[in-house]
């Protein structure tokens, strides 16, 4: 990562020759000066050596691109990867535990991965590993998000995929490459048990859980290649976070509003908070649980073994908005008494 | 403050455009970053500022065009401005709104000098 930036693209900041005079003149050894000699190498009087170069292209288009890799790879292998999005200390670490605990009851042998991202320690990875589920951390220094290439670099050192493959998620091609921009030989395999993986539902064959960096403002705009962002929320902060991070909550497609065991201490308005929500996004699903003592945490697990399917009720709104028209039209067009 | 690791980001593409058409500087760099981008207009504009100095952005000029926020209204059917993210629909007050336009974040172009 470029430690001048945060930036992660490995760019140089060398210092370049900067002119030292005059942008259109070049000084030569002898004190001349050199007019036109830009790539034009002609000169026009009053003409600048200017000319403008069209990029038209994505800021983000970068780690766009390693994300849709990383996708392909999950998808293609049946790995529901989760993007837990929060700020510092609601409760990702806890809930992470707790899940990985049960999920191991409810299925043994389902195989789990972390990537815990972090500014600084490699304290959460410790107590995933605790868990006996693999994790890597990956500390961002002054970087305040995880971007894709970190993911695909952590991934790859992660067991989760041997495992996968252990548990008979078999390659045609024995010497198939896994990180190519080809789409993935699995989902053409005829025979192959995992291809139903390859579309939307059903239950995994593996999940990755990706911790993001405590921070409700910038890992909203990194795609990691996940199925979905899940944003944690609990109710010690303000029920009016969703309205707060805005960009934060339109983009994940399930809120946890988690520390419920705690609402009888507090006076936190849950369905004001759950309102907010829906507000900055309709299509939201909303699971309450305590990471602590358990509650609710059946209908998040339940969640996660179908796949995490997102729900689609903005379909539901628009055959809703369908009827009501074909209940008018019908009006409209009804022979007049 | 993301808004550093996107100029990184403009920083890479622009040494990138660099070493396909080589040029010395960058005079003007036009960017285009929606009201509903997620970006701090200021922000972003600091930290490339920052980063310039030694790099081919050095001295530039920086435009950050931002277009407004634009929805689909479900309800309406029609499209309507959007100030800001969780905002109603300013026909019907619902907030069954499709953002369609103002999250755009790109580098438009650069103007650069040969020599
Ligand atoms: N009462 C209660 N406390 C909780 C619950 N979940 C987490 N906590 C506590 O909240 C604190 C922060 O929890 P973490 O799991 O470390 O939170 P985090 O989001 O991983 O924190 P960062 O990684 O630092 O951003 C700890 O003291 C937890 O014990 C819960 O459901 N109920
Ligand atoms: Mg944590
Ligand atoms: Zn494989
Ligand atoms: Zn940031
Ligand atoms: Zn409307």
């Amino acid at each position: 990562m470029c430690v001048v930036c945060g930036c992660g693209t490995g760019h140089s900041h060398d210092k370049t020759e900067a002119p030292a005079t005059d942008s259109d003149v070049q000084v030569d050894a002898t004190g001349d000066l050199h007019y036109g000699a830009g790539q034009a190498r002609v000169s026009v009087p009053g003409m600048s050596q200017a000319r403008t170069i069209r990029l038209e292209q994505d800021i983000l288009g970068e780690n766009d691109r390693h994300a849709a890799r990383n996708r392909e790879n999950f998808t293609a292998h049946g790995v529901l990867a989760l993007n837990l999005v929060s700020s510092p200390g609601s409760g990702k670490t806890t809930l992470l535990c707790s899940t990985l605990m049960a999920l191991r009851q409810r299925r043994a042998d389902l195989p789990l991965a972390v990537i815990e991202g972090d500014q600084q320690t490699r304290h959460d990875a410790e107590r995933i590993r605790e868990t006996g589920v693999p994790a890597i951390q990956i500390n961002t220094g002054k970087g305040c998000h995880l971007d894709a290439r970190m993911i695909t670099e952590a991934y790859s050192r992660l067991p989760l995929h041997d495992a996968l493959h252990a548990a008979g998620h078999t390659h045609q091609s024995p010497m198939h490459s896994h990180v190519d921009q080809q789409p993935h030989a699995h989902v053409q395999t005829q025979q192959h048990q995992h291809s139903h993986h390859a579309h939307d539902g059903g239950e995994p064959a593996g999940m990755l859980f990706i911790e993001n960096v405590g921070n409700l403002v910038c890992p909203a705009l990194w795609d990691l290649g996940e199925a979905g962002k899940v944003a944690i929320l609990s109710v010690t902060e303000g029920e009016d976070k969703p309205l707060k991070y805005p960009d934060m909550f339109a983009a994940a497609r399930l809120m946890i509003l988690n520390k419920i065991d705690l609402l009888p201490h507090l006076d936190f308005d849950v369905q004001r908070c759950l309102d907010y929500a829906r507000q900055v996004n309709p299509q939201i699903q909303i699971i309450q649980l305590s990471a602590r003592d358990g509650t609710g945490l059946d209908a998040w697990l339940d969640w996660l073994l179908a796949g995490a399917p997102a729900v689609d009720r903005r379909a539901a709104r628009i055959a809703e908005l369908e009827a009501e028209l074909a209940r008018l039209k019908a009006q409209v067009e009804a022979p007049h008494a | 403050m993301h808004e550093v690791s996107l100029a990184g980001g403009i920083l890479s593409a622009v040494e990138a455009a660099a070493r396909r058409d080589p040029f010395v500087r960058v005079s003007r760099l036009r960017l285009e970053a929606g009201t509903l981008a997620g970006v701090e207009i200021e922000a972003l504009r600091f930290a490339l500022e920052a980063l310039a100095p030694g790099t081919l952005l050095a001295g530039a000029q920086i435009d950050i065009e931002q277009p407004p926020g634009q929805a689909w209204c479900l309800d309406c059917a029609i499209s309507v401005p959007l100030i800001e993210r969780g905002a109603g629909c300013p026909q019907c007050g619902g907030f069954w709104l499709q953002p369609t336009g103002g999250t755009e974040l790109r580098i438009l172009d650069l103007q650069v000098e040969d020599h």
